[in-house]
C-alpha cells in the first residue's frame, strides 16, 4: 500500500466524489420515475396501465450495461444527440431503477388496506385527497426497506459507467493499477470504499424508515442484518423475504 | 434515423458466437451460485461463531460491492497470486461467486419459512439431522424459494455483459468488437439490446406461471 | 314518532320484487330504492329491491350472511353502483344524473358532491393510522367541506367528549382498543354532520367485552339526533332498542319488515322464525 502516493489517493477520493455525485442524481431522477410510472400503473385508464407497463417489462428487461452503451454510442449516430458520458450514465441508472422502484411503489400502494380507501369514499375526499393524505402516507414505510436495496444496487451500477470513461472509484482504481502496477491493495481499497458508501446509505435510510414509522404509529421492527436481501430484479416473482417485509 | 440491414446481416455471425458465450457464462455461473448460496446458507446456520460470523461478513461484502470490480479483482489479483484462469472462466467465478450472496439468503428465508411443526415432526420419529435436512427441510424450502432463485438467473443474465471488461467475448463483446472493425455502431448494440429483452421478456414471464403453480 | 306500516305487506305487481318501507304518513321518504339489482358475477345479490326510509328514522336489516344487508350500505355510500335501478337520497339521485330530463349514471364529481351528506362506519373502523385521532376527525370538515380549521378542531373537541375519547386526542388509531377506535370512528363519521349515517356491523370485530360501550354509545347517538340511521348488525337486542324498523333479508330480497316488537316476537315468516332462533 506505500507504494499509493497522495497524488494517487487523491485520484481515488476524486473518484469516490464523482460515484457520489451519480449516485445522487440517479436516484433522484429514479425516485421520479419510480413514483410517475408506479401511479400511472394503478391509473383507472387501461392505455396508462399499458404505456407505463411497457416501460416497466422493458426497462426490466434489459441490461443497464447494454442500454448505457445504446444511450451512449447509437444516441448521438442513430438521433444526433450526443450525451456527455455522465449524463447518459445518470439517464441509464436513473430510468432502470426507476422501473425497478415502480414496482415498489405500485406493490406498496396495492397493499394499503382496500377499507381506507372506502373510508376516504365515506368522506368524500377527491381521488387525490384519497391519494395524498390516506394512500401514499401509509405506503410510504413500506417502500423504504425495498428502496434502500434498489439505492444500493444503483450505487453498485454506478461503477459501470467506468467502462464510458467516467472518472468514478472504479475508474480510479484502473489509473492507480497502472500506476503501482500492483492489484490487490488498489482493488481491495476501493471495495471496501464501495462497501461504506453502502452501509452509510443503509444506515440513512434505517433512519428514514424509523421516522416513516413514527409517522403511522408503529415502531420500526429490529433488523440484525446489513439489509435484507432482495436483487435487482426480484420485483416480478417475490422472494418470500421481501413478501414478508410488507 | 438510418439502420443498416446488411450491417444487421454481417454482425450476426459473430453475435451467435456471443450469445453461446453469455449463455454458457450464464448455465455455469448459476450452477456455482445455487451451490456456494446452499452452503453459505448452511454454514450461517451453523452453531458455531467461527463458522457463523466469517460467513456473514463475506456475504454481506461481495453482496454490498459492485460486480464490476469484483471482477476486476478477480482478473488481476488472482494471477499475483499464482492463479491463471481464462478470462471467461473468471467471470463465471465472479458472477457466480456474487450472485450466491443474494441466493444464500433466498435459501435462508425458505428454510426459515418451514413450519416448526416439520422440524418437531422430524424429531418425533427420531429422523437422523441429515436425513431430516435432505428429505425434510430442503426439499420443501427449495419448492418455496425456486422462482426467486429463477429471477436472479435473470439478474445474471442482465449483469453478464460485465464479463466484456475483462475481454470475454460475450454478446456485448462481440458487438463492441464489430463496431470498432465496421464502425456500425447502431446495429450490433441495437441488435445486443433487442437480444436481452427477447430473452429476459419471455423468461421472466414464465417464471411469474411458475410462482403463482410453486407458491402458495 | 313510530314507524307504521303504510304500505301493507302486500306482494308487488309482478310478484317478484320485495317493498319494505319505514314510513310515516304525510312526510317524503329520504332514501328510496327503485327496483335495484346488483349482482356479483352470476350471482344477484339484491333482486329488483324496493325501499323506502322516512327522515329521522333508525331501520335495520338483519338477516343471514350473504343476503345483501351489507351490499345495501356499500350501494348507498356509493362504493358499489347497481347493475339496474335507482336510488334516491330526497329528492336527488345518488346512482345517476337527471340530465334534461334524461337519467343517466352518475359522474364521480356528482356522486363525491352527493355522498357528503352520507357518513359511514365500518366494520374494520378503517381510521387512518398515518394521523393522530384528532385529525382524523377534522381531516375531511377542513378539506373535503372547507370548514376553518379552528372550529373544526372544537367540533372534534366536542365529538370525542361525546364518545369519551377527549383524552386520547393526540394518539394513533393503532394506540387504540378496538372499541376506542369504533368511537373515534363514529365521532369521524359524525363530524360530516351527515343526514344518513350508515353503521355496517360496527361491533363484529371488536372483543367482546368491549361491544357493550360502543352500543351503549350508538343508543345515546340514536335516542339524542334526528340523524337517519340504516344499521346492519347481529345484536338483535341492540336492533330492538334502537330500530323504529327492522327489515328482514333473505337471498336479496325483504321478507318481512316493520316495528321491532313484531319482528321480534311475532314473525310471520318461517325463515324469519329460523334465523332468530339461530342468532339467539
Amino acid at each position: 500500500m506505500s507504494d499509493i502516493t497522495w497524488g494517487l489517493w487523491e485520484l481515488l477520493l476524486k473518484g469516490v466524489w464523482i460515484t457520489v455525485q451519480l449516485t445522487v442524481y440517479s436516484a433522484a431522477l429514479a425516485a421520479v420515475a419510480a413514483f410517475g410510472i408506479g401511479l400511472a400503473r394503478t391509473h383507472r385508464r387501461w392505455i396508462v396501465r399499458f404505456l407505463s407497463g411497457a416501460y416497466f417489462e422493458i426497462f426490466r428487461g434489459t441490461s443497464a450495461l447494454i442500454l448505457m452503451f445504446w444511450m451512449f454510442f447509437v444516441l448521438p449516430m442513430g438521433f444526433g444527440w450526443q450525451l456527455a458520458p455522465m449524463w447518459a450514465a445518470v439517464l441509464t441508472l436513473g430510468l432502470t431503477y426507476g422501473a425497478y422502484g415502480s414496482e415498489v411503489v405500485r406493490g406498496a400502494i396495492a397493499a394499503v388496506p382496500p377499507g381506507q380507501r372506502e373510508a376516504g369514499v365515506a368522506l368524500s375526499f377527491s381521488p387525490a385527497q384519497t391519494l395524498r393524505k390516506i394512500v401514499l402516507p401509509q405506503a410510504w414505510p413500506g417502500m423504504v426497506p425495498p428502496f434502500n436495496n434498489l439505492l444500493i444496487e444503483l450505487l453498485k451500477g454506478t461503477a459501470l459507467v467506468s467502462i464510458l470513461g467516467v472518472g468514478d472509484i472504479a475508474f480510479g482504481a484502473s489509473l492507480v493499477r497502472n500506476a503501482t502496477a500492483q492489484s490487490a491493495p488498489v482493488y481491495t481499497i476501493i471495495l471496501v470504499m464501495y462497501f461504506v458508501l453502502a452501509f452509510a446509505l443503509t444506515r440513512g435510510m434505517r433512519a428514514v424508515e424509523r421516522h416513516a414509522k413514527a409517522g403511522i404509529g408503529q415502531a420500526p421492527a429490529g433488523r440484525s442484518r446489513l439489509r435484507p436481501a432482495t436483487g435487482p430484479t426480484v420485483t416480478g416473482a417475490t422472494a418470500p423475504a421481501e413478501g414478508e417485509a410488507r | 434515423m438510418k439502420f443498416d440491414w446488411s450491417a444487421v446481416g454481417a454482425f450476426l455471425p459473430t453475435f451467435w458466437n456471443g450469445v453461446l458465450v453469455t449463455l454458457q457464462a450464464l448455465a455455469l455461473g448459476s450452477l456455482i451460485a445455487f451451490g456456494l448460496g446452499l452452503v453459505w446458507a448452511l454454514a450461517q446456520r451453523s452453531s458455531l461463531k467461527v463458522v457463523r460470523w466469517p460467513v456473514t461478513a463475506l456475504t454481506e461484502f461481495v453482496r454490498n460491492t459492485p460486480l464490476l470490480v469484483q471482477l476486476f479483482f478477480l482478473f488481476y489479483v488472482m494471477p499475483e497470486w499464482g492463479v491463471t484462469l481464462s478470462a471467461l472462466a473468471t467471470g463465471v467465478i465472479g458472477l457466480g461467486l456474487h450472485y450466491s450472496t443474494y441466493t444464500a439468503e433466498v435459501y435462508r428465508s425458505g428454510i426459515d419459512g418451514v413450519p416448526a411443526g416439520q422440524w418437531e415432526a422430524a424429531i418425533a420419529l427420531s429422523l437422523p439431522r441429515r436425513r431430516t435436512w435432505t428429505a425434510v427441510i430442503l426439499p420443501q424450502a427449495i419448492r418455496r424459494v425456486a422462482p426467486a432463485l429463477g429471477n436472479y438467473v435473470i439478474a445474471m443474465l442482465k449483469d453478464s455483459p460485465m464479463l466484456f471488461a475483462i475481454g470475454v467475448l460475450e454478446m456485448l463483446g462481440e458487438a463492441r468488437q464489430f463496431s470498432s472493425q465496421t464502425f456500425q455502431t447502431v446495429e450490433p448494440y441495437t441488435v445486443v439490446g433487442v437480444a436481452f429483452i427477447a430473452i429476459a421478456y419471455p423468461a421472466s414471464l414464465l417464471l411469474r406461471a411458475l410462482e403463482r403453480r410453486l407458491v402458495r | 314518532m313510530s314507524a307504521d306500516r303504510s304500505t301493507p305487506n302486500t306482494p308487488p305487481a309482478d310478484g317478484t320484487d320485495a317493498a319494505a318501507s319505514a314510513s310515516a304518513s304525510g312526510q317524503t321518504e329520504l332514501i328510496r330504492f327503485d327496483k335495484v339489482t346488483k349482482r356479483f358475477g352470476s350471482h344477484t345479490v339484491l333482486d329488483a329491491l324496493d325501499m323506502k326510509v322516512y327522515p329521522g328514522k333508525h331501520v335495520t336489516l338483519i338477516g343471514p350472511s350473504g343476503s345483501g344487508k351489507t351490499t345495501i350500505l356499500r350501494l348507498m355510500m356509493t362504493l358499489l353502483k347497481p347493475d339496474e335501478g335507482t336510488i334516491k337520497l330526497g329528492d336527488r339521485y345518488l346512482t345517476h344524473e337527471d340530465k334534461g330530463g334524461k337519467l343517466v349514471p352518475a359522474s364521480d364529481r356528482y356522486s363525491r358532491e352527493i355522498r357528503k351528506n352520507i357518513g359511514m362506519v365500518f366494520q374494520q373502523f378503517n381510521l387512518f393510522p398515518n394521523m393522530k385521532v384528532l385529525r382524523n376527525i377534522t381531516e375531511a370538515p377542513v378539506h373535503v367541506l372547507g370548514m376553518d380549521k379552528d372550529a373544526a378542531e372544537q367540533r372534534a373537541r366536542e365529538l370525542l367528549d361525546l364518545v369519551g375519547l377527549t383524552a386520547h386526542l393526540d394518539k394513533y388509531p393503532s394506540q387504540l382498543s378496538g372499541g376506542q377506535q369504533q368511537r373515534v370512528a363514529i365521532a369521524r363519521a359524525l363530524a360530516m354532520r351527515p343526514q344518513v349515517l350508515l353503521l355496517d356491523e360496527v361491533t363484529s370485530a371488536l372483543d367482546p367485552e368491549l361491544v357493550a360501550g360502543v352500543l351503549d354509545l350508538l343508543r345515546d347517538i340514536a335516542h339524542s339526533t334526528d340523524i337517519t340511521m340504516l344499521c346492519v348488525t347481529h345484536e338483535m337486542n341492540f336492533a330492538r332498542d334502537i330500530s323504529d324498523c327492522v327489515m328482514m333479508f333473505d337471498a336479496g330480497r325483504v321478507i318481512e319488515f316493520g316495528p321491532p316488537e313484531q319482528i321480534f316476537t311475532a314473525p310471520e315468516h318461517e325463515r324469519t322464525r329460523e334465523f332468530l332462533s339461530a342468532v339467539r
